[in-house]
């Protein structure tokens, strides 16, 4: 079967989909893993601009999948980083030029040769949805701690586990502020947990290195210097290749944030 | 009696299987007949109409609606696999399927699916109702003409609309109606009750503002004209 194929979806937009796709693929390629990010939000790509690869696209998924060229023609490599390539979506086009089955046809064309399949999926339930949806072995939800991205990410996993196949699901809370969960004026993992309860992959706190590494297209794990997010986002990649990095205990209370907030500003390991 | 018409108590009152070869004319009157031997029986009942693959035009289920409610027999429904007698029970306000079954169809409900009358406790009369075995996710939604009982979480956004009582053993949190057919005895109750809305019969109530508050079984019901919660214990 070769690659496993890894939906990020969200539901709600700007809960940070397409951050967190860079981020988690540039440190999934430094853990020496072979990686391609697929953009399935044809019509609105982002993926290329936020990893800084733009520039260098030539052909797009759409382009693949109508037969225009071969697949290994459209990856796009970052030579960042050993071994991750970008399949770009379309930008003239929209979500209909795509179907679950192309998807499904094109991951397969790609699990030989590589590690993880990375999708980074369009907000919104609708057919960019079930493209993203359709190959995937795994599915990340990302959610913020606030009421309107929780209520679309429990949209969303329940659509998700009323798939026929049994698709294994697992959160990230991005843009928690350990500062204003403590002031109790933002929900706290533990509120978003009491909602959705599936698993939690990891918690990354706001950074606002993240806006300008996007900005500039350079993922925050490329830097050099390390950031509470970067870090956050590499400890999320650690745990998807299947490392033990322990989470955060959740069952205490109060203390919790006070460990968070305190294991976030540090750099060593959060 | 031959076995062209055949008789079967279910839940939803008397279930006439009408075999579907043979003239209509001959065996609707044989059915009258039949009624009539044995009226006391039959007055007053609720009865689901069967006929296979038959194909009956709108008159002449109007001309038998009518005659069974000449003999204090009420038709509730007409089931058939002729889309031209389907037509024709949807014509006359009828229903085309089983109530209970019908409105739980195609919600990826499996549980509620193969949910049939239930061969409990003879002794016990037992009632419709839906047991989801599932957290009910935003954006989900169970009707049922009994009672709903949900082992999980009602998510808000997530919508449970039922005649009876609704249980919700975990956190309701979304919209639910419980005695939606205008049932004022109907209660809802939930081990933590903080609907978005609670509906019953015809009263409707949000939850009070209670950040924080240690979350205590609770039933909901109506009492003095309004909606009313109270501890929910033995």
């Amino acid at each position: 079967m070769g690659a496993r194929v890894i939906t990020i979806t969200s539901g709600k937009g700007g809960v940070g989909k397409t951050t967190a796709t860079a981020n988690l693929a540039v440190s999934l390629a430094t853990l020496n893993k072979k990686v391609v990010c697929v953009d399935a939000d044809i019509g609105l790509r982002n993926l290329d601009v936020v990893m800084g690869l733009e520039n260098r696209i030539v052909y797009d998924l759409v382009d693949v999948v109508e037969g225009r060229c071969k697949l290994r023609q459209a990856m796009v490599k970052d030579k960042r980083v050993p071994d991750l390539y970008l399949l770009p979506a379309a930008q003239t086009r929209d979500k209909t030029a795509v179907s679950p089955q192309d998807m499904v046809a094109l991951t397969d064309q790609l699990r030989e040769d590589y590690d993880l399949i990375l999708i980074d999926s369009p907000a919104g339930i609708e057919w960019g949805f079930r493209n993203a949806l359709a190959p995937a072995d795994e599915v990340i939800v990302i959610t913020n701690p606030e009421v309107s991205a929780v209520r679309d990410a429990d949209r969303i996993i329940g659509l998700i586990e009323a798939e026929e196949r049994r698709i294994p699901v697992s959160l990230m809370i991005n843009r928690v502020k350990p500062e204003m969960v403590r002031r109790g004026d933002m929900l706290s993992v533990n509120d978003v947990m009491e909602i959705l309860s599936i698993r939690l992959l990891g918690v990354v706190p706001e950074d606002q290195e993240i806006l300008i590494s996007s900005n500039k297209g350079t993922p925050l794990t490329l830097e050099d210097h390390k950031t509470p997010a970067g870090e956050a986002f590499l400890n999320i990649a650690r745990r998807v290749t299947g490392e033990n990095v322990p989470l955060i205990s959740l069952d205490q209370k109060g203390g919790v944030l006070r460990r968070l907030a305190r294991m976030f500003g540090s750099s060593d390991s959060t | 009696m031959d076995d062209s018409i055949t008789l079967k108590g279910i839940k939803q009152g008397l279930l006439v299987t009408v075999k579907p070869d043979g003239r209509w004319t001959e065996l609707s009157s044989r059915l009258m007949t039949l009624i009539d031997s044995q009226s006391s029986f039959f007055r007053g009942a609720q009865v689901t109409l069967s006929l296979g693959e038959r194909e009956l035009r709108r008159h002449e289920l109007a001309n038998l609606q009518t005659a069974l409610a000449k003999r204090d027999v009420t038709l509730l429904a007409v089931l058939s696999n002729s889309a031209m007698t389907q037509a024709s029970t949807r014509k006359l306000g009828l229903e085309t399927q089983l109530e209970a079954l019908a409105h739980l169809e195609g919600k990826g409900l499996e549980p509620v699916q193969s949910l049939r009358p239930p061969p409990i406790d003879p002794e016990e009369h037992g009632t419709t109702g839906v047991l989801v075995k599932r957290t009910l996710r935003n954006g989900r939604t169970v009707h049922s003409h009994g009672h709903v009982v949900v082992v999980g979480d009602v998510n808000a956004g997530a919508m449970i609309v039922a005649d009876g009582d609704i249980i919700v053993w975990g956190h309701l949190r979304g919209t639910v109606h419980a005695g939606a057919n205008g049932d004022e005895g109907a209660v809802v109750c939930a081990l933590h009750l903080a609907p978005t809305q609670l509906r019953i019969a015809g009263y409707i109530t949000i939850s009070p503002d209670e950040r924080r508050r240690k979350p205590r079984p609770e039933m909901a019901l109506v009492r003095n004209g309004r909606i009313e919660a109270e501890s929910w214990e033995l």
